[in-house]
């Protein structure tokens, strides 16, 4: 039987770029961030809130094997082919605000809908989330 | 945007706290905070606290501890960065340090230094096996 998410992959264009978007900008905190001796990195960050819970910063050119399918899944990411996840907040119209003030590219400014007030972002990719604020139970 | 409540209570109190982000290592007086978003002193925390779940004070303790872990996770020996980050003594920065994460500064820093060794002596160890093979990273 399942019983926790430890890892999920978010596929990036530049992982120092990502690093320094989800630190930074979303509030996440580093985890693992390793040179592998063979090249490439190991990038991993956790939610606010959620330490076990890694986000692996995955750059394109791990996630396709030939030239053709690197350029392919770079046009695909740019382009917000992804939507990668939902986040929750307590207070939506702050998290909003502050991420705005720092630069965060909304699709979506908070609206209410059925399940809750919903705005949605952009990550320095091109992948978009869903930032939720659900109603109290 | 109809369904957008109080938008200039939201940025006022979001500069608030975009400015403890920022001047956490200095001697900040929250009062003139309040002043600057135009908030009455009393009408300030209650709205800080109501959306951040902590009063304007704990939360500039709070990044201040953060902020330490972070220099401490780089190997920031411990009174520089109690003074980096806006204590004014050993003391209290010890002492407000062990409340949040368990640990003292310096137990703290010993535990990170011997994880930084271990994850760059044997990165596998931290990595699933499964993204560690569709890389190529494990031995042949």
């Amino acid at each position: 039987m399942i019983s926790k998410l430890t890892h999920s992959s978010i596929i990036v264009l530049d992982q120092t770029s990502a690093h320094d978007f989800y630190v930074n900008k979303l509030g996440f905190t580093p985890v693992v961030d390793v040179p592998m001796p063979q090249g490439g990195r190991w990038l991993t960050v956790s939610p606010p809130g959620q330490p076990d819970v890694e986000l692996i910063l995955s750059p394109v050119e791990q996630n396709a094997n030939t030239p053709e399918k690197v350029a392919l899944l770079t046009e695909l990411v740019k382009t917000g082919t992804f939507g990668v996840a939902v986040f929750t907040c307590d207070d939506i119209y702050a998290t909003y605000e502050e991420m705005k003030a720092k630069g965060v590219h909304f699709k979506k400014a908070p609206t209410k809908e059925f399940y809750g007030t919903e705005a949605i972002f952009k990550d320095d990719s091109g992948n978009w989330f869903s930032l939720a604020q659900l109603p109290k139970p | 945007m109809s369904d957008y409540p109080k938008m200039y209570l939201y940025r006022r109190l979001v500069q608030a706290k975009l400015f403890i982000d920022s001047h956490y290592a200095e001697a900040i007086d929250l009062d003139l905070i309040a002043d600057e978003a135009s908030f009455s002193k009393f009408h300030f925390i209650k709205l800080f606290k109501s959306t951040y779940r902590r009063t304007p004070h704990q939360y500039l303790t709070f990044i201040r501890i953060q902020k330490a872990k972070a220099l401490l996770d780089a190997g920031g020996p411990v009174t520089e960065v109690c003074y980096a980050v806006g204590f004014e003594s050993l003391g209290s920065f010890s002492l407000l340090f062990k409340r949040v994460t368990g640990h003292t500064p310096s137990a703290y820093l010993a535990q990170q230094q011997v994880l930084k060794a271990e994850k760059a002596a044997a990165p596998l160890r931290f990595i699933p096996g499964c993204f560690a093979e569709s890389r190529g990273w494990l031995p042949k």
